[in-house]
């Protein structure tokens, strides 16, 4: 594991980027790293593709990640993975929810929904995993947790123990969503360790 | 994070940390992203006061005021936000201020959120004033509290310039010490310095020269800018987020970092120059930097190989200067496109959809989520220009068609676009006896910044109760005889409203008022979701061309249509996502073939 790294995480907003990203964030400076942070404002709500770029490393400069150098890509949304085809390289790691959201033109009926999207991905040789984090959340007792799962699954890619994201979701999330969290944590790390 | 004071803040989050701890008293800014959540954060601190202004020519004249008051005081606002608020910017920089005053420009290279992407830099050329420019949330924080010192010491108004990367970066900031104003609180009368009439303007104007020439020396002495010492083949000058490209896109390269990036350290920089065997100067958008170096002499490179369109990035840095570094990627996949839309629910829809309908209509768009009725399936705004533009584009219109634009020029503008400056249009339209229709689409609230009030949504900034402007009397007192509210979700009596209005022989303005679906009431309210029969459906497609995202279109074969019992010519059927739907009932309006229906009706 890198002691460098860069996260894009991506998705369709409402999907709970911006939380998954967060708990991640404070993860990595828990455990000491510089890390910045790059966030879409505005359309978020609006059901538009969006994404968060997630540094770290020993001092960060740039917010951005470059084309060709995200480490780990963790998308929310089937199809959006492979929107961000060109940011990634033959040995970064490809999270992905397999839940599908219909974009206007397959809502509308003009085009299909690309359903072998991740063909493109995996044809580069790059590793793909799956996780059906929407049922998974809906186990641990909660579907909008989703987005922790997602976490959980990331977690083992990353150099950080499984106490650091426990002790971030009991200080950040609130109370009576802490333990629905946990186990979503759990169930998603399970996935990839 | 290293330490206790350490915290993990967005750079508008760090600014307004910085406001607070640089001891402002009053703050005022009218929302636009990507500077909304600076007001929004600094209206949580205690000992602020704080407002949304209706515009932001309104927001600086009240952080003017305060200035002159003698306290310290902050004008927010993004990049076209200025040009609403130049006229004060412009005498202001005469003036000059008692308390510290900074007046914050939000630019947004790429336009991620906005209708052009201008660089503000030339403002602080123009209206002859120093800028601060940070490269991310930590200097941000600093630098916002030396904006106020500096504004005090050279009795000036300080431009302080962030960019999208800076305002919605996360990063590191540290807690402060507490400032306050070196300026006491109270009424000073110096007429000589604030009544700007042509003979003491024309003193003030010498005065703003003078200032200029110490801002030069402070400009020189190192204590906004610096130079990093490093590989002497390559030099760099940057300032802002483009500095964070050049160090890890050139980490050996010896660097000039500008953090003050008007007036410009010239001697400092023929020095970095000679220094060097060749200079770079990377900055994002025009080449403001470029130019000035170049005008004093220096020979440099800038865009001649760097964009000058839309934000850069690390690799666009690098492989700009260094073509043959440019790496191979994976080529893009090709993907249906997922533009933002209007809500499922959003009352703008049920507009938007009759405009759909009326083909031989111009619609003269505004600044808001309703921008997005331009998209496909409804494709209902023929122009957007500006906050406020749509009433006077079709005022305008009307006087150039004459008799043939009778009937067929609409403007579209939200609640808070109309507090803006879509009131000063109207009221042209009306002294100027227009004939075309105003829609407000009164949403309560400015939706498309992220749900903040404005002076018709009963609430000031702290959510707490305030007057709410009536928008029909508004109207009527400028003059507009037919006035008429009439609920959005209800397309039929909108449609009739709509006609009623374009039918008659003088000026109309129809509201159409219903709440935004992401205020929380909304939002946290348990819905009762319209449902689709599916064996009911004919496939007639009415409900999907509302483009509501809870509304899906599954297609099907002749033999599919068949085997569910369908038509064979039925080309597919209409499913609503319960969980999405609002229960807005726009749909079911629709329906003719009571395929779309909720529990207990």
């Amino acid at each position: 594991m890198s002691t460098t790294g860069n996260i894009l995480f991506s998705g369709v907003g409402g999907q709970g980027i911006l939380l998954a990203s967060e708990i991640t964030a404070y993860a990595l400076l828990s455990a000491g790293y510089d890390a910045k942070k790059s966030e879409v404002h505005g359309m978020a709500q609006r059901g538009g593709s969006v994404t968060a770029q997630l540094r770290y490393g020993k001092k960060v400069y740039s917010p951005l990640i470059e084309p060709g150098k995200a480490d780990i890509l963790i998308s929310f949304e089937l199809m959006e993975t492979a929107r961000y085809l060109p940011y990634l390289h033959k040995e970064s790691k490809v999270i992905v929810n397999s839940q599908q959201i219909k974009p206007p033109a397959v809502a509308n009926g003009q085009v299909a929904y690309p359903v072998n999207a991740l063909d493109s991905i995996t044809a580069q040789g790059v590793e793909v995993v799956v996780v059906d984090a929407f049922d998974i959340a809906q186990e641990a007792g909660e579907v909008k947790a989703a987005n922790v799962v997602m976490v959980g699954a990331m977690s083992t890619f990353l150099p950080m123990d499984v106490s650091v994201y426990e002790e971030i979701i009991n200080t950040r999330v609130p109370e009576r969503f802490r333990e629905v969290n946990l186990k979503a944590f759990a169930a998603g790390r399970k996935i990839t360790d | 994070m290293t330490d206790a004071s350490s915290l993990w803040m967005s750079g508008n989050e760090a600014i307004a940390m910085a406001a607070y701890e640089a001891g402002v008293k009053v703050a005022s800014g009218y929302p636009g992203t990507p500077s909304t959540e600076i007001m929004e954060n600094l209206s949580k601190y205690e000992g602020v006061y704080t407002e949304w202004a209706p515009n932001e020519k309104v927001g600086l004249e009240v952080a003017i005021g305060a200035a002159f008051a003698g306290v310290r005081a902050l004008a927010t606002m993004k990049h076209v936000g200025v040009n609403v608020a130049a006229d004060p910017l412009f005498t202001v920089s005469y003036t000059g201020v008692r308390g510290g005053l900074v007046i914050l420009t939000a630019d947004d290279p790429e336009m991620h959120s906005s209708q052009n992407e201008q660089d503000n830099r030339n403002y602080a050329y123009a209206a002859k004033l120093p800028m601060l420019e940070p490269s991310d949330p930590a200097e941000a924080k600093e630098m916002l509290k030396e904006a106020f010192e500096l504004s005090e010491r050279l009795d000036t108004p300080v431009l302080f310039r962030i960019t999208t990367r800076i305002a919605h970066v996360k990063g590191i900031v540290s807690k402060g010490e507490m400032l306050s104003s070196q300026a006491e609180c109270g009424i000073e009368k110096s007429p000589a310095k604030f009544v700007m009439l042509p003979a003491l303007a024309r003193n003030r104007r010498k005065v703003v020269e003078e200032r200029m020439g110490e801002l030069k020396k402070i400009a020189e002495n190192g204590e906004y800018n610096r130079i990093e010492e490093g590989d002497k083949k390559r030099g760099f000058i940057t300032a802002g987020v483009a500095y964070l490209y050049v160090k890890e896109a050139f980490p050996e390269a010896a660097v000039l970092k500008l953090g003050m990036c008007w007036p410009l350290p010239e001697n400092e920089i023929k020095a970095f120059a000679a220094t060097v065997d060749e200079l770079f100067v990377v900055e994002e958008l025009d080449p403001f930097l470029e130019h000035h170096i170049k005008a004093m002499g220096v020979e440099c490179r800038g865009k001649d190989c760097i964009p000058n369109q839309g934000e850069l990035n690390t690799s666009i840095v690098r492989t700009s200067i260094e073509p043959d570094s440019a790496p191979e990627l994976f080529p893009p996949a090709e993907l249906p496109m997922r533009p933002p839309n209007m809500c499922a629910g959003c009352p703008h829809r049920g507009v938007f959809y009759n405009l759909s309908k009326m083909k031989d209509v111009f619609v003269s768009g505004d600044i808001g989520c309703y921008t997005l009725g331009f998209l496909p399936p409804l494709s209902a705004m023929d122009s957007c220009v500006c906050m406020g533009a749509s009433v006077t584009i079709a005022h305008g219109m009307s006087k150039a068609l004459g008799d043939a634009g009778k009937g067929k020029l609409i403007s579209v503008i939200g609640d808070s676009t109309f507090m803006h400056t879509g009131i000063n249009g109207l009221i042209n339209s009306i002294y100027n006896d227009s004939s075309s229709v105003l829609v407000i689409l009164d949403n309560r609230i400015t939706a498309m910044t992220g749900q903040q009030n404005n002076p018709a949504s009963g609430c000031n900034i702290k959510g707490e109760a305030a007057h709410a402007i009536n928008i029909e009397k508004l109207c009527e007192a400028v003059g507009v005889k037919h006035v008429e509210v009439v609920n959005p979700h209800d397309i039929k009596a909108c449609k009739e409203a709509l006609k009623k209005a374009l039918e008659l022989d003088e000026y109309a303005v129809v509201i159409s008022r219903a709440p935004c679906v992401l205020l929380p009431e909304i939002k946290n309210a348990v819905h009762n979701p319209y449902l689709t029969t599916t064996e009911n459906c004919k496939g007639c497609g009415a409900c999907v061309k509302l483009g509501c995202p809870a509304i899906s279109w599954t297609p099907m074969t002749k033999e599919e249509a068949v085997s569910k019992g369908y038509k064979e010519k039925q080309k597919g059927f209409a499913v609503i996502n319960g969980v999405q739907c609002n229960g807005c009932g726009q749909c079911f309006a629709l329906c003719k073939f009571d395929a779309i229906n909720r529990k207990g009706e």
